[in-house]
C-alpha cells in the first residue's frame, strides 16, 4: 500500500500522487474531498461494505471457480424456448472483439465512426432480406421488448386499444409486451386461434416456429390480421429464416426476432438482439436507432469527392430530440451484438443459411424419431415443425427431467402446464446443427434407460 | 441575430413565424407557411407532416409537425378554418421549405372561418420588431 | 485504407454485398449423412436469400477495414460527456467469456447456474451498499430500459395506494437526458418541465409550486447534466415525499460519487445505474450495457422479475417479487455484461471506486481550470465529473458553431465532447475527461481545444469544413432524412 500512496492509485487510473499535486494546485483546491463540498457533509464518505480489491491473478482464478460453479458448459444439454446454442463462426468474435468496434460508443460524429454505421447498415439489409421487409433498425434489446414495441407501434398507427398475442407463444414474450401495454394503457388479449380477433385490435402478434417448435403458415394470420384492419406482427428465429419463408413474403406488416443465438453464445440470454422491421410505411413510427446511407458535403471537406458514407438518421422520431413524444425511450441498446449477428450471417451467406438450417432440422428430426422409437415414449406433433419437439415419456414430465439430470443430461422444458393438449406430460426438446451427435446417442441411451426401470 | 430575413409586406405573421396570405380571388381563403426566419432556425427541412384536407384547424393550436435533421417543430394555425389544400410537392421536396418558404414552401390553404382574426396577427414591420429581439 | 483498385478511393460504397463472388463461402456446412426427413410443404419455405458471398478472408478484411474507420476508448481520449467513456479492463472480457458462464443456458434450472447467480448477487449487493439502495434487479439492458422499470415501479405502487388516477404527472428537469420525459410518457404521464437556476440547480421555487396531488414523482439526474451537484437535493427529497411523491434518480453520472454519497441517504426512492458508463463494460457502439434499478423498500414490491435472492440452504435463485411490474426482458438482462461490472468491482475494491470517482472530479476541474476563458461557462463553479461549456461567443462573434469545434477537435485526433446537450446551454460542449485519462492526456485535450478557439478567429473557414483528416469529410445529413436510403439495393454501388 506505501507504494500507492505516491503512486498510482490503481492500473486503471494513471494520475500519480504528484500529478494529483500539481492538478489541485492549478485548480486551486488543498486535496481531492475539498471537490465534493457541495455534497451534504453528513451524508459523504459513508461507510459501505465491499469485498476487498483483487489483482488480476487472483480476479481470473475467482471468476474461473465461479464460471466452474455452473454446469458442466459441455455436457448434453437439450434446452431451447426461446435460446439456441448454434454454430457460430470464429471469425464472428474475433471481429467484433476488435477494440474499435468494441470500446467506441453511440455514433454521433459519423465522420470518425464509420464503422459502427456501416456495419450497422449491412444489419439493416440483412434483417430486410430475412425477414423480407422493406426497412429495418439498428437493433432493440431483446425479441420480447421488440415483439412490445411492436404493439406500441401498431396501437398509434391503429389508434385501437387492445393488443392480440396469437398461442402458442413465449411467456416471456407475453409477460414483456403485458407490461409495455400496461403503461401505454392497452389491454394484451392471448387467443387460441386467429377468428378471435376483430375490429377492437391494433395487431395480431404471432411467433413462427411457434413456442412449441412448430412452423406456421404465417398467410392466413396475416389475411385474418387485414381482414380486420389489424396489423400483422411475425416474431421470427432468423436462423430459421434462412429455410422458412419470408414473413414480408406472407403478409406480415412488422417482423420481430431475437438476434443473439446467431450473434454468439447464449450467455445466460444475454446480451440479446431484438430484430424490428417493417414496412416503409411505418418508417417515422419506428422506435430506435436507423443508419442512413449518404454522400459527403459538395463542400464538407473542400475536396469535392462526395463520397458515400453513413449517418444516424430520421432522428426527429427519437427521445433526444422529441423527448415525450418520442416513439420510444429507448437510446443504448445492442449495437455490438448487431454486428456481430451480421458477420454471422454474411459468413454463412445464402447457401449456409440455408445448409445450416436444414442440418437442424435434419438432426431435430433424426433425433425425434429416434426417441419416438424407444418404447414408452412419444413424441406429439402439432404440425410440421424445425427444431423443437415435444417428448412424452413413461413417467411424469418433471421426473423425467430429473432422472435425466441425475446422468448429467439437461433436459429440455418442462411444459406440461401449458393448455395444447399435445404439451400434456411433456418436455420441449430442442436439437440444433450444433448439437453432437454423441449427446444424442447419450441421450437416447438415457432415455432407454429411464424407460427400463419405469 | 445575423442576415436579413426577407419578411415581406404584403403579408401577416404570428409570433410563432408562420405568415399567412389572404388570397385575392376568394378572401374567405388565407395560404399558411413558416418565415424565412423561422426556416433558418429550424435548419434543412426534412418532413412534414401536414393536416389532410377537410381537417379543421383552430388559431394557436398545433396542427402539423417540420422535421429538420437535429430538430422537430410544431406547426400552429394562425387562424380557426377548415384545410382546403396541403402543399402536396413538400412530400417529395421538404427543402422547398428552405429554399422558397414564401413561395413553392407554402404548406397549407384553409377556409377561414371568422377573418376578423386576422386584425389579431402581426404586420410586416410589427414582425420585423419581433425578429429583431432574437 | 490500403490496396488499391476499384472501389477504394469511396469504400462507403461497396458493402459486403458488392464485394462478394457467387460460390465463394466463408463456412462449411457439414452435410447430414443421416436419413433425411422430408422438408415442409413448398408453401412454408423460401427459395433463396440474398446475402454476400464471402471468403473468411474477405469477410474479415471487409470488418477489419471497418473497424478501422471507427474511434474506441483504445484508439484515444473520448471526452463525450454524459458517456463516461472510461478504459474497459480487458480483464473483464476474458472472464465473461469463460465457457461456464458464456454456454449457460437462460431456462437453465438454479442448480445448473449457480456460478452466475452468485455473481448476480453479489453484483446487486455491492450496488445496494454504493446507492444505499439495497433492492435491485439487474434484468434492464440499458438506462432508459431501467428508467422504465423505476417509472413502471411508481405507477404500479401509486395504483396500490389509489392514487393513479389522480397522480399524473411527473416533474422532468429541462436539463434531463430526453429518455427521461420519454420513458414518463412510455408509462402514461404527463411531463412537466422544470427550470434550472441560474446557479445551475434545480429551480427550487417552481418545484414548491408544482408539487401537489397530481404529481407522480420528480427524476433528477444527480450529479446533473452539467457536471454540478443539485446542492439541497436532499431537502427536496423531504417535500417530494411530503407531497405523496416519489423521488426518481438517473445514475447515469454515478461515476462522480461511487463511494461519496448514496441515493439512498440522500432520500431518492428508486434510481438506474448504467454499468456501461460507471463500471466500465464495453459501450459497443451503442450497447449492449446493462441499466440495474434499485429501490427503497417500499418500492421493492414492485420491481422488475428477475431480482436475485440466496435461500437458506445457500442456493441463489431467481424470482418474482410479490408486485412485480413483470418481465421487460424474455430472460434475465445482459448477463455477460454483469459478468464485467462485477469483475471491475472487483478489481477495484471500495477504494478503488472512491479514487475512481475522485480522480474523475479532478480531471474534469483540470479540465475547466485550463480552458476557462478560452471558451463561455455558462455555470461558473467547481463541477464533478464533467464540466459544460459554451461556443455562444465563438458563434456570435466569427460565425463559427460548435459543430464546427467539434468537427475540427477530430485532425487533433480526439474523438469530440458531447455537443448541444444539455439543451439549456447554447452551443454546449460537454466535457467528461473520466479518471482513466492522465493528466498529459487532459492537457493535450485543452491544448487542441484552445488552438481550434484561435483557428476560429483567424481562419474560420477551415473550422467550417473539418475534419480534413477523417476517413470521410462532412455528410450531407438532410438529404439522408429527406430520402432515405436504409438498407442495400442490388443497383446502389
Amino acid at each position: 500500500m506505501s507504494s500507492r500512496s505516491s503512486g498510482s492509485p490503481h492500473p486503471y487510473i494513471p494520475a500519480t500522487g504528484a500529478d494529483r499535486a500539481r492538478m489541485l494546485e492549478r485548480i486551486g483546491a488543498p486535496d481531492v474531498g475539498a471537490l465534493f463540498a457541495d455534497l451534504p457533509a453528513a451524508m459523504r464518505d459513508p461507510a459501505i461494505h465491499l469485498p476487498p480489491a483483487l489483482p488480476e491473478p487472483e480476479l481470473i482464478a475467482l471468476m474461473e471457480e465461479l464460471a466452474g460453479a455452473n454446469a458442466d458448459p459441455w455436457r448434453p444439454d437439450f434446452l431451447g424456448a426461446g435460446a439456441y446454442r448454434r454454430s457460430i463462426p470464429v471469425i464472428t468474435a474475433f471481429l467484433i472483439g476488435r477494440s474499435e468496434f468494441a470500446t467506441s460508443y453511440t455514433p454521433y460524429q459519423p465522420e470518425i465512426s464509420q464503422g459502427t454505421l456501416q456495419a450497422a447498415f449491412e444489419y439493416q439489409s440483412v434483417v430486410c432480406e430475412l425477414t423480407g421487409m422493406d426497412v429495418s433498425n439498428a437493433g432493440l434489446y431483446d425479441v420480447a421488448s421488440a415483439t412490445a414495441e411492436a404493439c406500441l407501434l401498431a396501437a398509434r398507427v391503429t389508434k385501437r386499444r387492445i393488443v392480440a398475442l396469437l398461442e402458442p407463444i413465449h411467456p416471456g414474450t407475453v409477460e414483456v409486451v403485458r407490461a409495455y401495454a400496461r403503461g401505454a394503457g392497452l389491454r394484451v388479449d392471448t387467443v387460441p386461434s386467429p377468428e378471435a380477433i376483430g375490429e377492437e385490435h391494433a395487431c395480431l402478434v404471432a411467433q413462427q416456429p411457434d413456442f412449441l417448435g412448430t412452423i406456421v403458415d404465417l398467410e392466413p394470420l396475416a389475411a385474418a390480421a387485414h381482414g380486420v384492419g389489424a396489423l400483422f406482427v411475425a416474431v421470427a428465429d432468423p436462423f430459421a429464416l434462412g429455410l422458412l419463408r419470408a414473413p414480408g413474403d406472407a403478409g406480415a406488416d412488422i417482423v420481430t426476432g431475437e438476434g443473439r443465438d446467431l450473434a454468439g453464445p447464449p450467455n445466460y440470454g444475454g446480451p440479446s438482439l431484438g430484430l424490428f422491421a417493417a414496412r416503409t410505411k411505418y418508417l417515422r413510427q419506428m422506435p430506435g436507432r436507423i443508419v442512413g446511407r449518404t454522400r459527403e458535403l459538395a463542400d464538407g471537406n473542400g475536396r469535392g469527392e462526395e463520397r458515400t458514407g453513413y449517418v444516424l438518421t430520421l432522428q426527429a422520431r427519437e427521445q433526444f430530440i422529441r423527448r415525450e413524444r418520442a416513439t420510444s425511450n429507448v437510446s443504448t441498446a445492442q449495437a455490438l451484438i448487431a454486428v456481430a449477428f451480421t458477420i454471422t450471417v454474411q459468413a454463412l451467406g445464402p447457401n449456409g443459411m440455408r445448409e445450416s438450417a436444414v442440418l437442424c432440422y435434419q438432426r431435430a428430426h433424426d433425433a425425434a424419431s429416434r426417441i419416438a422409437a424407444l418404447p414408452g415414449y412419444e413424441t406429439p406433433e402439432r404440425g410440421p415443425w424445425f427444431q423443437e419437439f415435444l417428448v412424452r415419456g413413461p413417467i411424469p414430465a418433471a421426473e423425467l427431467a430429473a432422472r435425466l439430470a441425475a446422468r448429467g443430461i439437461g433436459a429440455g422444458l418442462d411444459v406440461s402446464a401449458r393448455p395444447e393438449p399435445e404439451a400434456r406430460d411433456a418436455l420441449l426438446f430442442a436439437v440444433t446443427e450444433a448439437t453432437p451427435e454423441a449427446h444424442v446417442d447419450a441421450l437416447i441411451g438415457a432415455l432407454a434407460e429411464i424407460g427400463g426401470e419405469a | 441575430m445575423k442576415a436579413d430575413y426577407e419578411v415581406p409586406d404584403n403579408l401577416l405573421y404570428t409570433d410563432e413565424h408562420e405568415w399567412l396570405r389572404r388570397d385575392e380571388e376568394n378572401p374567405d381563403q388565407a395560404t399558411i407557411g413558416i418565415t424565412d426566419f423561422a426556416q433558418d432556425n429550424v435548419g434543412d427541412v426534412v418532413y412534414l407532416e401536414l393536416p389532410p384536407e377537410g381537417d379543421s384547424v383552430s388559431a394557436g393550436e398545433t396542427c402539423g409537425e417540420i422535421e429538420s435533421a437535429k430538430t422537430v417543430s410544431d406547426l400552429y394555425a394562425p387562424v380557426d378554418g377548415v384545410v382546403v389544400a396541403t402543399n402536396g410537392d413538400l412530400e417529395d421536396q421538404p427543402e422547398l421549405v428552405n429554399d422558397s418558404p414564401y413561395g413553392d414552401g407554402w404548406m397549407i390553404r384553409v377556409r377561414m372561418a371568422d377573418a376578423a382574426q386576422l386584425d389579431d396577427l402581426l404586420d410586416a414591420s410589427a414582425y420585423r420588431a419581433l425578429i429583431e429581439e432574437h | 485504407m490500403s490496396g488499391s483498385g476499384p472501389g477504394v478511393a469511396d469504400f462507403g460504397a461497396r458493402l459486403s454485398f458488392d464485394r462478394g463472388e457467387p460460390g465463394r463461402r466463408a463456412v462449411d456446412v457439414p452435410s447430414w449423412a443421416g436419413e433425411e426427413a422430408p422438408l415442409p410443404d413448398d408453401r412454408l419455405l423460401r427459395e433463396s436469400v440474398r446475402l454476400p458471398e464471402l471468403s473468411q478472408g474477405g469477410l474479415v478484411r471487409y470488418y477489419t477495414a471497418l473497424s478501422a474507420r471507427n474511434y474506441g476508448i483504445d484508439s484515444g481520449t473520448y471526452p463525450l460527456g454524459s458517456c463516461t467513456m472510461k478504459y474497459n479492463p480487458k480483464v473483464n472480457d476474458t472472464v465473461a467469456s469463460l465457457f461456464g458462464f458464456a454456454r449457460a443456458h437462460p431456462q437453465a434450472p438454479a442448480e445448473d447456474v449457480q456460478g452466475t447467480l452468485r455473481i448476480q448477487l453479489e453484483l446487486g449487493n455491492g450496488l445496494g451498499e454504493l446507492t444505499g439502495l439495497p433492492n435491485v434487479s439487474l434484468a434492464p439492458a440499458a438506462g432508459a430500459h431501467g428508467e422504465l422499470a423505476g417509472v413502471f415501479m411508481v405507477a404500479r405502487a401509486l395504483e396500490d395506494r389509489g392514487e393513479l388516477e389522480t397522480r399524473r404527472r411527473i416533474l422532468v428537469p429541462d436539463s434531463a437526458h430526453g429518455t427521461n420525459p420519454a420513458t414518463a410518457a412510455m408509462a402514461g404521464f404527463k411531463v412537466t418541465q422544470i427550470p434550472t437556476g441560474a446557479d445551475g440547480s434545480l429551480d427550487r421555487a417552481t418545484i414548491q409550486r408544482e408539487l401537489d396531488e397530481t404529481v407522480a414523482a420528480v427524476m433528477v439526474t444527480a450529479p446533473n447534466t452539467l457536471g454540478l451537484w443539485e446542492r439541497g437535493i436532499e431537502e427536496v427529497a423531504g417535500l417530494i415525499h411530503d407531497a405523496g411523491g416519489y423521488l426518481y434518480g438517473d445514475g447515469a453520472n454515478f461515476n462522480a460519487i461511487m463511494g461519496r454519497v448514496r441515493f439512498g441517504d440522500l432520500g431518492f426512492d428508486v434510481v438506474h445505474l448504467n454499468l456501461h458508463k460507471s463500471f466500465s463494460t464495453p459501450h459497443g457502439g451503442g450497447g449492449p450495457g446493462a441499466g440495474p434499478v434499485l429501490c427503497s423498500e417500499e418500492l421493492a414490491p414492485y420491481l422488475p422479475t428477475p431480482v436475485v435472492e440466496e435461500d437458506d440452504d445457500g442456493l441463489v435463485r431467481l424470482v418474482a417479487p410479490e408486485r412485480s411490474i413483470g418481465r421487460l426482458q424474455q430472460f434475465q438482462g445482459n448477463a455477460a455484461v454483469l459478468v464485467r461490472a462485477y469483475a471491475y468491482m472487483r478489481a477495484l475494491g471500495l477504494d478503488g471506486l472512491r479514487a475512481a470517482s475522485g480522480q474523475a472530479v479532478l480531471n474534469a476541474n483540470y479540465v475547466r481550470a485550463l480552458l476557462h476563458g478560452h471558451y463561455d461557462l455558462p455555470y461558473d463553479r467547481p463541477v464533478l465529473h464533467e464540466v459544460v461549456f459554451s461556443g455562444s461567443r465563438q458563434r456570435r462573434e466569427l460565425g463559427v458553431r460548435t459543430y464546427d469545434i467539434a468537427k475540427r477537435l477530430i485532425d487533433h485526433g480526439f474523438h469530440p465532447p458531447t455537443v448541444y446537450f444539455p439543451l439549456i446551454v447554447e452551443e454546449a460542449l460537454m466535457i467528461e475527461p473520466t479518471e482513466s485519462e492522465p493528466p498529459e492526456a487532459i492537457e493535450a485535450l485543452v491544448e487542441a481545444l484552445i488552438s481550434v478557439a484561435k483557428e476560429a478567429e483567424s481562419d474560420p473557414d477551415t473550422l467550417h469544413h473539418a475534419p480534413w483528416t477523417a476517413p470521410i469529410g462532412r455528410l450531407d445529413e438532410a438529404t439522408a432524412a429527406r430520402r432515405p436510403v436504409l438498407r442495400w439495393q442490388e443497383d446502389s454501388e
